[in-house]
């Protein structure tokens, strides 16, 4: 009998009145583990009940203490009838099972109820005694820490890398089993919170035992997910990192290369090599015949799948990829053969851990779902996963490397369909990470490397001879010695060690496609015959918008394909860059096969201008200045014959203008489109439709936003949700697109209206999920952190960055006016500056820049086509709104703390709720993590039947998102923390039914509990203490006595 | 493009904030009574589209974000304690004290509608003609009403300095909750404010009144130790004052004090020779409002009485107030020094 839990019931407040009569309530308290179950007393009459109870102590296995979670339920006792419950709080011990984490469990809980929300709260204080238990067969993992952070936690060493650990297990829905049809919704909720807390604690268990197994004794970028496949069952499943981790004793805290850290050291840009001949546009598609199309009562399909690696994709999309049978490089890390799966969940990794990152693998499969025939014996949904695994495993090793990092899987269920999607990194890690005891000299081992760890990463992992694609490589702007690909794109995080060229930003790629109602199989195949073309959509678009930012590599890229009953809609995300090791992106070139019509040439000039014009203005605003360097340093390695003909035909057909104004983008090889392509034209207005960031905002869906780093300690987390119904019968694909575009653009805009008192600052890890709930209905989901940066700091690391540089123009100059309103006399030098940034952006005076070449673009002016008159028109009244906000640039962030003091704020209460903050990354800046208090795992369902009386569906979902929030802090609370990071929205299914009065909402949180403390202590809010003051006015005599 | 273009309808729009994010111009527009579509349209003429580059669909779901963190958020404001302690909305201290001030804040021009009244649900019905009268929205009347009648309800019948009762459960400044103090005090005693004549007089006016009213006329004030109770007249004090008729229901007296008056003042007031004119009228004035005041009828006249039996002689005369001070004061201590009245004084 290894362990001993004690829970005592204090206090209670806040509680419903749940006798009309008296207003008041005769509360008692139940508290539940496993199969022993307490009671309190009855405190009678009071909303504010003192219990006091004794310590109850169960006793019990340690394999129920990682399973169970602790139920504690309010009850209002009724002598005549039966006792009705207020609501319940689940409280989960595992952290208290890790000597490490939290030692007690003693706070206000939020009282829960599936239908009513939060009602009142309770003061719960509980313990754990453990008996060690030495036992070899024992099925318990105690003692194995998680952290859902995907880069390793601030106060540990990583000793030893183990590498993946997935578990999966099932059970039948309570939602679905007969019983449900006679038992209350509330019934029916609780048991599904409870199923899902079970299930959440068994597998977190088997994951430890095979960490325990692998030697581990952490589990580092823990994910847990569910899967509610309706009829056929609900599948929890999680994957994670298993590693050994050390904890750093204070002192030498500060000498850790932190992977994370905000305020690191900018690196140096070294100087920036472009080379003559820029990119080359190849789309590669290995077709894996679908492997899987066995149509038994598992029908599957194997979607072939696309490797990004770095390619550029356009029109001239070659097949020539044909099937991945390449030579390996050699691969003697046998601590990575001996593995099932290299796969690493991590995003960020120990300096010298990453040494080359190949491109982004990924895979896909559709399945039909069935019923769940023995919860005991998960073997289909195993044997699933498995295909997918090995498939990312082939892909990773066509592109010379044996690991994969940044890896994560997802699924979409529609239905009885359901997409089960992986990706990752493909990379060359150090073995000597990944065996035991060789870490101490870890930055030794980083130098055995000759490459240097600025770019190392970007060099290609596979043979340049025996390349699995055909793909354009030039040598390494940054070392000169190793070959880089053109472009890169990557899931992981921006190595803290990359030298990066200007600021980075959030490029989505948004699409939609219709599809047939179907069922079954039928549905099945017609799926997967979408997805490639999706996933080449997705990857064109990327491209053209990195493109048109002018930047190089991609990372964080996340690609969501959600099915609906008649569409599919797929969302990427990543953070564009610009690195320095790689080459200088080529421009965009406008191509048309008609050359014969004039106006048609003009047209197509336009567009050429305003794609130019555009990324001339991204350029600016994203501080992308790359040193040019002549040609003659590099040449391009490979020629390209095919890519160069194709070059040479846009030129004859494009006016001259257009020919110099290829100069303007350093002379690089253009990436073509096709505007006689209609699917061109689509993507070209969407590129122009993006609206620009208003200023003073930057964005950004990975960690560390590159070029930022001098964050304030003002952070705002926030969850925000959408749901768009479309009214239209006769969908086309092209109208869903831009609607589906005009859609996350509007939200994007509201978050930014919203923020706007934080300028400058950043959104950072802005991932949208989408979902398609109904049938015409498109959800969006977003949870991100916005942070406050030093402006003033900025500029001084912006102009230590462009110090080195050749050829600081004047407008240059100009345009860091921004950072410098907070000098002498911020009110004189706003405005004439601002003038002459606009200026700068705008057409008629981009002449004057010193870089663009001589065109006189005014002769464009009046030969525009209606269309792009149009853009032009929304390009300047976004220009003109941007020159209002300048002025807002200097104003203070209201909302940072301790600015606004009331003259006179009573100080009669104190407040006992713990202030916690909550972030998606895995820091706050200005503070600094001492302790990890264990995972918060939650999962909530919320019903109502009178959704018109709370507020209708956004009321209804407003509450609940805000009750999530208040029960997060307060679990975090109990456990003495003050801050939650890495914190995600897994899961947030929405289902209403208006006409019946009704909606339900299912959301699923995680993240690590932390203890934070400030680095420069001047904290404080301070609530000044007014004592009462006299209140005897001392003269004005009576008037009549 | 056009034909195809799909038409989109936003079925649900949420924003929450770990730190609830709170608007305090769009606060005091949801305080004010305005709906969403009232309060985008005001936001729109501030420029605010052209300021931030946005555009009203962004304002329309900005302005609906925070009309529903508002309403979730009344509940708690009825008791400011609970919204202190509540663990729905992360807002900071600064910020929450700023909710609670400005939701107690009330217009000058509709407590001056309301001061004196019974807070009951008749004067709750007439409120309709309280927001036509004074072109404040229903919807902030009614608002400002319950504040009155909750704050009321809460320390109408509690113990201890009325102005601290208030300031502690509701959290409110020292100068606002001595407002209410005042509100509470003349809703209490029912004092008529209403009266055309009174319609000089400003809220500022009556709550400096209440707090002498409070200082120096209730229990608390008489009897600091025992029962503490600062909401009502002190009825024995008032039964008292039935004595002080002798001033001039006695000739002798009322010359003795007259006399006294006069010596006190001679060459200390412009008005010197009207005030010994009226002296007998004045006193007899001032005297029957305090006889009276045993009377609930007569206590809620109180102003009124005062206005017509003693300002307004001293109006007629061109008194300054300088001269109205100086003769209250000298009459009072007169009073004191008269032979029958050196015993009543130390009651």
């Amino acid at each position: 009998m290894p362990g001993k839990l004690k829970v005592k019931i204090c206090a209670g407040r806040h509680l419903p009145v749940m006798d009309r009569a008296s207003d008041l309530t005769d509360a008692f308290v139940e508290v539940k583990f496993s199969n022993t179950t307490f009671k309190t007393e009855v405190y009678p009459k009071s909303l504010n009940p003192q219990w006091n109870s004794e310590w109850f102590k169960f006793e019990v296995d340690d394999e129920d203490l990682q399973d169970e979670p602790l139920q504690i339920t309010v009850l209002d006792h009724d002598t005549y009838s039966a006792n009705d419950a207020i609501g319940k709080v689940y409280i989960d011990i595992d952290p208290l099972l890790c000597s490490e984490a939290a030692t007690v469990i003693c706070g206000w809980f939020p009282i829960y109820d599936t239908i009513h929300g939060i009602r009142g709260e309770i003061n719960v204080s509980v313990k754990v005694d453990l008996f060690n238990d030495l036992n070899r067969f024992r099925q318990s993992s105690c003692g194995v820490k998680f952290f859902c952070s995907t880069s390793i936690p601030k106060c540990y060493k990583a000793v030893v890398v183990h590498g993946f650990v997935e578990e999966l297990v099932v059970n039948e829905d309570p939602e679905y089993q007969w019983i449900d049809r006679i038992r209350t919704p509330r019934a029916s909720n609780e048991a599904r919170q409870r199923l899902i807390s079970l299930m959440s604690g068994e597998l977190q268990r088997k994951i430890g035992l095979k960490v325990l197994e692998m030697g581990g004794n952490a589990v580092v970028g823990y994910l847990q997910c569910f899967d509610l496949e309706g009829e056929s069952g609900l599948v929890v499943r999680a994957i994670g990192t298993a590693c050994t981790l050390d904890k750093i004793s204070n002192t030498s805290a500060a000498q850790l290369p932190a992977c994370n850290s905000p305020s690191k050291e900018i690196k140096e840009s070294p100087p920036v090599h472009p080379t003559s001949h820029g990119c080359r546009s190849t789309h590669n598609s290995p077709i894996h015949t679908a492997s899987g199309s066995r149509l038994t009562q598992s029908f599957s399909v194997s979607v072939p799948t696309l490797i990004y690696t770095g390619m550029g994709s356009g029109g001239s999309a070659g097949k020539d990829g044909g099937h991945l049978k390449t030579l390996l490089r050699q691969q003697t890390q046998s601590a990575l053969e001996q593995r099932e799966f290299p796969f690493f969940t991590l995003t960020s990794f120990p300096l010298g851990f990453l040494i080359h990152a190949g491109g982004v693998v990924s895979a896909r499969s559709v399945k039909l779902l069935d019923r769940i025939h023995n919860p005991d014996e998960p073997e289909t949904r195993d044997a699933w996963w498995e295909e997918i695994r090995q498939e990312i495993k082939s892909h990773a090793k066509a592109l010379g490397c044996h690991a994969v990092v940044g890896y994560s899987e997802s699924t979409s269920i529609c239905e009885e369909v359901c997409i089960l999607s992986a990706s990752g990194t493909a990379a060359v890690l150090n073995p000597k990470f990944l065996q035991d005891g060789c870490l101490d000299c870890y930055s030794e081992n980083r130098l055995e490397d000759t490459s240097p760890p600025s770019c190392g990463f970007c060099h290609i992992p596979y043979d340049e001879l025996n390349m699995p694609f055909p793909a354009h490589l030039t040598y390494c702007c940054n070392c000169r010695r190793q070959k880089v690909p053109d472009v890169l794109f990557t899931t992981i995080d921006l190595p803290v060690e990359a030298a990066v060229t200007g600021r980075g930003c959030l490029i989505q790629a948004r699409l939609c496609r219709l599809k047939k109602k179907a069922q079954g199989e039928a549905n099945a195949t017609a799926i997967s015959n979408l997805l490639p073309f999706m996933e080449y959509e997705l990857h064109t678009q990327l491209m053209n918008k990195l493109k048109l930012r002018g930047m190089n590599a991609l990372f964080g890229l996340r690609i969501q394909i959600s099915v609906g009953e008649n569409m599919l809609v797929g969302l990427a995300s990543a953070t564009g860059v610009y690195l320095t090791a790689l080459p200088a992106p080529g421009g965009i070139q406008i191509a048309g096969k008609t050359p014969s019509d004039i106006a048609y040439e003009q047209h197509i000039s336009n567009i050429q201008k305003k794609i130019n014009d555009t990324v001339s203005r991204n350029k600016e605003l994203y501080e992308i200045h790359p040193l040019e360097i002549s040609e003659e340093v590099i040449g391009s390695p490979i020629p390209e014959p095919r890519q160069r003909s194709r070059l040479l035909r846009s030129h004859s057909e494009s006016s001259d203008e257009v020919s110099e104004l290829d100069l303007s983008h350093g002379k690089k090889d253009a990436f073509v489109l096709e505007i006689d392509d209609a699917d061109a034209v689509e993507d070209i207005l969407s590129l122009l439709t993006d609206a620009p960031l208003p200023t003073g905002f930057y964005s950004c869906n990975t960690e560390n936003m590159p070029g930022i780093h001098n964050w304030t300690s003002s952070i705002q987390m926030f969850t925000t949700v959408r749901v768009f119904r479309l009214n239209n019968v006769n969908l086309t694909n092209q109208g869903l697109n831009k609607s589906f575009n005009d859609l996350c653009e509007n939200l994007l805009k509201s978050l930014y209206f919203k923020l706007r008192s934080m300028i400058p600052c950043c959104l950072c890890h802005l991932n949208f999920t989408v979902a398609v709930p109904e049938d015409e209905l498109i959800q969006v989901a977003a949870t991100a952190v916005a942070m406050t940066f030093d402006k003033d700091q900025a500029q001084e690391i912006l102009k230590s960055n462009t110090a080195p540089m050749k050829a600081i123009s004047e407008n240059e100059e100009q345009l860091q006016f921004p950072m410098e309103l907070s000098s002498d006399s911020p009110s004189v030098q706003t405005f004439p500056p601002s003038k002459g940034f606009l200026e700068n952006a705008s057409p008629q005076t981009i002449q004057g820049t010193s870089r663009a070449t001589s065109v006189d673009y005014s002769s464009f002016a009046d030969r525009c086509n209606s269309w792009i008159e149009l853009i032009k028109l929304k390009a300047q009244t976004i220009r003109r709104g941007s020159i209002k906000t300048t002025p807002s640039l200097d104003k203070a962030s209201p909302l940072a703390e301790g600015h606004l003091r009331l003259r006179s704020t009573p100080s009669c209460t104190d407040s006992t709720v713990t202030v916690v903050k909550m972030t998606p990354l895995s820091f706050i800046p200005g503070a600094k993590i001492i302790k990890y208090l264990g995972i918060i795992n939650m999962f909530f369902i919320r019903e109502t039947t009178s959704l018109r009386e709370e507020g209708g569906v956004s009321g209804f979902l407003h509450t609940f998102i805000a009750e999530v929030f208040a029960m997060v802090r307060a679990h975090v609370a109990a456990l003495g923390g003050n801050a939650v990071i890495s914190y995600i929205m897994k899961e947030c299914v929405f289902m209403e039914n208006s006409n019946k009065n009704q909606a339900q909402c299912l959301i699923n949180v995680s993240g690590d509990a932390v203890i934070l403390i400030r680095e420069s202590e001047q904290e404080g809010v301070p609530i000044q203490t007014h004592g009462s003051t006299s209140q005897t006015p001392q003269s004005g005599g009576a008037p009549v006595s | 493009m056009d034909s195809n273009e799909v038409k989109m309808s936003v079925e649900l729009d949420v924003f929450v904030g770990n730190t609830t994010i709170m608007d305090e111009e769009v606060y005091q527009l949801w305080l004010d009574g305005y709906t969403v579509s009232d309060a985008v349209s005001i936001r729109m003429k501030s420029g605010i589209l052209e300021q931030f580059g946005t555009t009203e669909d962004v304002l329309e779901s900005d302005t609906m974000d925070h009309y529903r963190t508002f309403q979730m958020t009344e509940r708690l404001l009825h008791h400011p304690s609970k919204l202190v302690n509540q663990v729905l909305f992360q807002i900071p201290p600064h910020r929450q004290a700023m909710l609670i001030e400005r939701y107690y804040a009330f217009d000058e021009a509709f407590v001056r509608e309301v001061l004196g009244k019974k807070l009951s649900k008749g004067t709750k019905k007439d409120l309709d003609d309280v927001s036509a009268k004074t072109g404040i929205t229903l919807k902030s009347c009614r608002r400002q009403f319950d504040n009155f009648k909750r704050v009321f309800k809460v320390v109408e019948e509690m113990k201890g300095p009325l102005v601290e009762n208030v300031q502690c459960n509701f959290l409110l400044s020292d100068k606002l909750a001595r407002d209410y103090a005042a509100i509470v005090f003349f809703a209490n005693s029912r004092f008529e404010t209403g009266k055309k004549k009174l319609q000089y007089l400003t809220f500022e006016d009556f709550a400096f009144c209440a707090c002498q009213l409070i200082q120096n006329w209730t229990v608390g004030a008489v009897d600091n130790m025992v029962e503490d109770m600062d909401v009502d007249l002190d009825k024995e004090f008032l039964q008292d004052l039935k004595d002080l008729k002798i001033l001039i229901t006695d000739k002798d007296m009322l010359d003795q004090h007259k006399s006294l008056v006069c010596t006190g003042l001679r060459g200390k007031i412009q008005v010197f020779n009207e005030m010994e004119g009226n002296f007998k009228n004045l006193s007899r004035g001032l005297i029957n409002i305090a006889a009276k005041l045993t009377n609930t009828k007569d206590v809620r006249d109180f102003f009124i009485d005062l206005v017509e039996k003693v300002i307004e002689p001293c109006k007629a005369d061109r008194w300054l107030i300088s001269d109205v001070r100086a003769f209250l004061t000298q009459y009072t201590n007169s009073a004191r020094a008269l032979d029958g009245f050196k015993y009543v004084q130390s009651s």
